[in-house]
């Protein structure tokens, strides 16, 4: 046995969950799917006293749409969103991206809202969740409050809720219909951490772009918008020169963490190229090319 | 403060009774406590796979999910393939085709290759190599792992 002694609690609904929440503070810890943070409680860097497991809180496991925002609760499994088909029509990004996450039995546990309330700068669901412009529900005993995702993320592995709140929710706005999506990422080996990655959405009017969202993991302390990128597009007639030119203007804002991994050097550049390429695949899928 | 508690879990179609420190891991409870101990672990992290079992149908890392979690799941290990002394038909497509060398990663590649081919009878070899990147083998034989999944849908396809 590897993790520290701690006291398992399985509450069975939201209610009794932030309860405990409100009940331990600081001394309570959330566990989701635990595909992290057993790591980090194995390798004892987390030493929580009380374990809250919410995997039994089934209400939390749901897809919807409603007017066609994606609502996903918090303890939906990563495998369970790669195979709904309500997250295929209106959120193909997160889709995309959510099967970059590690491997196939560790998305039948991971869940969504544990990768996203985690904020591993380098994870690839808070990208999309910004990209996307989603939003947060977080729940407490008192009440709920909804957080934009620029607001969420606030670091490295650090999030805005408070000790007795818990993430519930992630909803994701929808895009018009024809909007073209891509998310790529570069690893060593499929399924290892990335590097970096990048999530786009683009939507055109005639050959020209009307709106475009371009977010990254793994070039920041947190996931971040290429709002520069952003602006020099918007407006403009899709070409791979202007592509370039954004993916230009994207990556000196980067401010990559050092690791032994890569240099800040080469994870702007990878940005520079994968900005680019993401753009290319965005622009062919919203021309209805393959 | 060691926290106890009660579980009861099916393992390969038994149903066991047992009482476990809430940080043990499923891993652990089924080599230590039901002396299962086909499912091996490697990393203790996640990331080999070698510990992989079905939890309720879907392959789960067994060092990543606490045998409290466990409570009133079905299992199935490495150990569960086989029926009535015969190996299961991926077993014997893993035997014939040398789809292991040291051993140590095989039951955690057949389980998830049991899962994988539940899934999708007929893969390509891209698809194969795809599903079972899911899991490590440090000698390394990953071309004969490919062929003996191959093989061994080939073999369940026919039975």
């Amino acid at each position: 046995m590897k993790p520290a002694p701690f006291h398992y609690h399985a509450p069975t609904s939201t209610g009794e969950a932030v309860e405990l929440l409100a009940e331990f503070g600081d001394r309570g810890r959330v566990l989701a799917g635990g595909q992290s943070l057993f790591q980090l409680m194995n390798f004892r860097v987390v030493k929580p006293e009380n374990l809250i497991d919410i995997n039994p809180v089934t209400e939390l496991d749901y897809i919807r749409s409603d007017n066609g925002t994606l609502a996903i609760g918090a303890r939906t499994r990563q495998s369970t969103l790669e195979r709904s088909r309500e997250a295929a029509e209106w959120a193909t990004l997160m889709v995309e991206a959510v099967k970059n996450v590690a491997h196939p039995s560790v998305r039948n546990r991971g869940t969504v809202g544990g990768s996203v309330a985690y904020a591993d700068p380098a994870s690839e669901l808070p990208a999309v969740v910004l990209a996307m412009d989603g939003e947060l529900v977080l729940t407490r005993g008192q009440g709920q409050r909804t957080l934009a995702a620029a607001d969420f993320f606030r670091g490295p592995y650090t999030n805005a809720c408070s000790a007795d709140e818990l993430l519930t929710e992630v909803r994701l706005p929808p895009w018009p219909s024809g909007t073209g999506h891509a998310f790529l990422e570069f690893q060593r080996k499929h399924g290892s951490y990335a590097l970096m990655g990048t999530a786009v959405l683009v939507h055109l009017d005639g050959d020209s772009i009307d709106r475009v969202a371009i977010s990254l993991c793994g070039v920041d302390e947190t996931p971040v918008r290429a709002h520069k990128a952003e602006e020099l597009l918007t407006g403009n007639a899709s070409s791979e020169e202007v592509f370039e030119e954004a993916a230009e203007a994207a990556a000196p804002e980067l401010k990559p963490l050092p690791d032994p991994k890569g240099s800040p050097e080469y994870r702007r550049k990878l940005a520079k190229v994968y900005i680019r390429r993401a753009l290319e695949l965005a622009v062919r899928r919203a021309k209805g090319e393959r | 403060m060691s926290h106890r508690r009660r579980i009861s879990v099916v393992v390969n179609g038994s149903r066991h009774e047992s009482e476990v420190e809430a940080r043990k891991y499923l891993a652990e409870f089924l080599r230590e406590d039901l002396g299962l101990v086909g499912t091996h672990i490697g990393c203790e992290h996640g990331v080999c796979g070698a510990c992989t079992v079905l939890m309720d149908g879907a392959s789960v890392r067994s060092c990543l999910v606490l045998a409290v979690q466990a409570n009133e799941a079905e299992i199935l290990t490495v150990e569960g393939l086989a029926r009535d002394g015969q190996m299961h038909p991926l077993q014997e497509a893993f035997w014939e085709k040398q789809g292991l060398q040291c051993g140590y990663c095989t039951p955690g590649m057949l389980v998830r290759a049991y899962e994988l081919l539940r899934e999708d009878p007929d893969p390509t070899a891209e698809e194969v190599r795809e599903g079972m990147s899911n899991n490590l083998c440090r000698c390394t034989g990953y071309q004969y792992i490919v062929e003996a999944v191959l093989d061994g849908a080939e073999r369940m396809r026919n039975a």
